[in-house]
């Protein structure tokens, strides 16, 4: 079964797309999905756990696909259009971040790759984004809780595209020549995320009572969340960066801002995990369920499907 | 036909490929046509570079460069990606420039290099209007209706503009 919309010759009349595809294809249409990583040396490095590496390679896609998602929940409900653009289009980089990462994963160890039915023409990164359960998710449970208003967006935002960043700008001296590719051109978007974040922080403090009041309630719902963030991972020690030795600087950009903003560091205690472990080691909220529902559900209906 | 002749035949159609999304500018001129050359068994293979991770255009001009490069003659054609170094826009040559800049689009100024600064001040740029060439003008989304633009505003004719952010 193919869902690819194909050139019929008999039918070409009776086919409204017919005109667009043919020896001038428009770009639009007929765009088969090719492997993002086509002709890049996918090569282990010496000294790196093949593994391991996908392990790590999923962990940071996780990130930015599930933050991703809930960014784009935001899409035609943001406060006015530019920042309903700039929105989507802060997710759209971290999907591309994540299409990347996912597929490094799988190149590093097929094994990661979910199976899908003989003659499946989903390619790697698109099963791993579909055709996993919620336990098999690497994220930090910090990218996966339920939207709340715009303060929540950017409060998560600031601290998600601050601790990234910090974490990819050591990643541009990876000896894996892919990762340190993909942090590379990450680096410089995650900048201008930060930035949006970190403005509009200080914006809707500096705003009235009630954007004040509601920045205060989203620092709060957050900052519980980030001590997760620098605690880590045998996996993250042993082939990435180790969260915990960017924490102190993550720290003094978010300390920088809310002292900009006028505001201290919210006084809340971590969020705990389940017996100590947390979304690196698949333990999500039910949040991640529902979520994944949503988004998985149309990929999962066509596990033969050509997109 | 020697293989040099062939490449170079080979780039000359593929830097005539131009943008989906920036129709003013080719391939060449933008900065993500890397490298063309022949493999063993005679495949032209082309080089191109991502602007952003998430950039739907590269899967267009993958698809042009194919198309084209297929119209032309060359009966055997492979894409390549090539993620490093990455894309940046002091590669947009004088040329593409100038072609964004009569097209309505402001180009961008010198990529920033270094360690990442934390701005929270408001944008500042030194950004003419491509209408009436006015410097006051003023950053109204660092995000615009591409990945690659930030929405501009002219204070002296009024009217809006992209402009292409440094990257």
């Amino acid at each position: 079964m193919s869902e690819h919309i194909t050139q019929d010759a008999e039918g070409e009349h009776d086919n409204a797309y017919a005109g667009l595809l043919g020896n001038d294809a428009h770009w639009a249409f007929g765009t088969d999905f090719e492997d993002p990583l086509a002709g890049v040396d996918t090569t282990i490095p010496d000294g790196v756990d093949a593994s391991q590496l996908a392990q790590y390679c999923l962990m940071l896609g996780d990130d930015a696909l599930i933050h991703a998602q809930r960014l784009s929940e935001w899409t035609s409900r943001a406060p006015d259009l530019e920042e309903d653009i700039a929105i989507a289009n802060v997710a759209l980089d971290l999907v591309g971040q994540a299409r990347l990462l996912l597929a490094r994963a799988a190149a590093a160890d097929p094994s990661v790759v979910p199976r899908l039915p003989e003659g499946s023409p989903v390619p790697d990164e698109d099963r791993l984004a579909f055709f996993r359960d919620a336990a098999q998710f690497r994220n930090v449970r910090l990218a996966e809780v339920p939207n709340g208003d715009f303060a929540e967006l950017i409060a998560r935002l600031l601290v998600l595209s601050t601790w990234r960043l910090a974490v990819f700008q050591r990643l541009v001296d990876h000896p894996d020549a892919v990762i340190a590719a993909i942090a590379a051109k990450g680096v410089k978007e995650l900048a201008y995320h930060r930035d949006f974040a970190g403005r509009w922080f200080v914006t809707l403090a500096g705003g009235t009572e009630e954007s004040k009041r509601r920045l205060a309630a989203a620092t709060e719902s957050v900052w519980p969340l980030i001590p997760e963030l620098g605690s880590g991972t045998q996996v993250e020690r042993a082939v990435g960066v180790d969260p915990a030795s960017v924490a102190p600087e993550v720290g003094v950009v978010l300390d920088q801002v809310l002292a900009t903003a006028g505001m201290t560091t919210p006084d809340v205690p971590a969020l705990a995990g389940v017996q100590g472990r947390t979304g690196r080691h698949g333990m999500h909220s039910e949040a991640l369920s529902l979520l994944l529902a949503q988004m998985q559900v149309v990929a999962r209906a066509h596990p033969k499907g050509r997109w | 036909m020697s293989g040099e002749t062939l490449i170079e035949r080979a780039w000359d159609v593929a830097s005539g490929v131009t943008d989906p999304e920036l129709p003013m500018l080719t391939l060449a001129d933008l900065g993500v046509l890397r490298k063309v050359k022949q493999d063993e068994d005679g495949t032209v293979v082309v080089s191109i570079t991502p602007t952003y991770s998430g950039c739907p255009a590269m899967a267009a001009m993958r698809d042009d460069l194919v198309h084209r490069l297929t119209e032309a003659g060359f009966d055997r054609v492979r894409i390549a990606v090539q993620l490093s170094p990455p894309w940046t826009t002091d590669w947009i040559t004088d040329k593409g420039r100038k072609a964004l800049a009569d097209n309505g689009i402001s180009p961008p100024g010198q990529a920033p290099r270094g360690p990442v600064a934390l701005k929270l001040a408001p944008p500042r740029r030194d950004i003419q209007c491509p209408q009436c060439g006015s410097a006051d003008t003023e950053v109204t989304s660092e995000f615009g209706s591409t990945a690659c633009k930030a929405l501009c505003r002219c204070r002296a004719c009024g009217e809006p503009f992209d402009h292409i952010k440094e990257h």
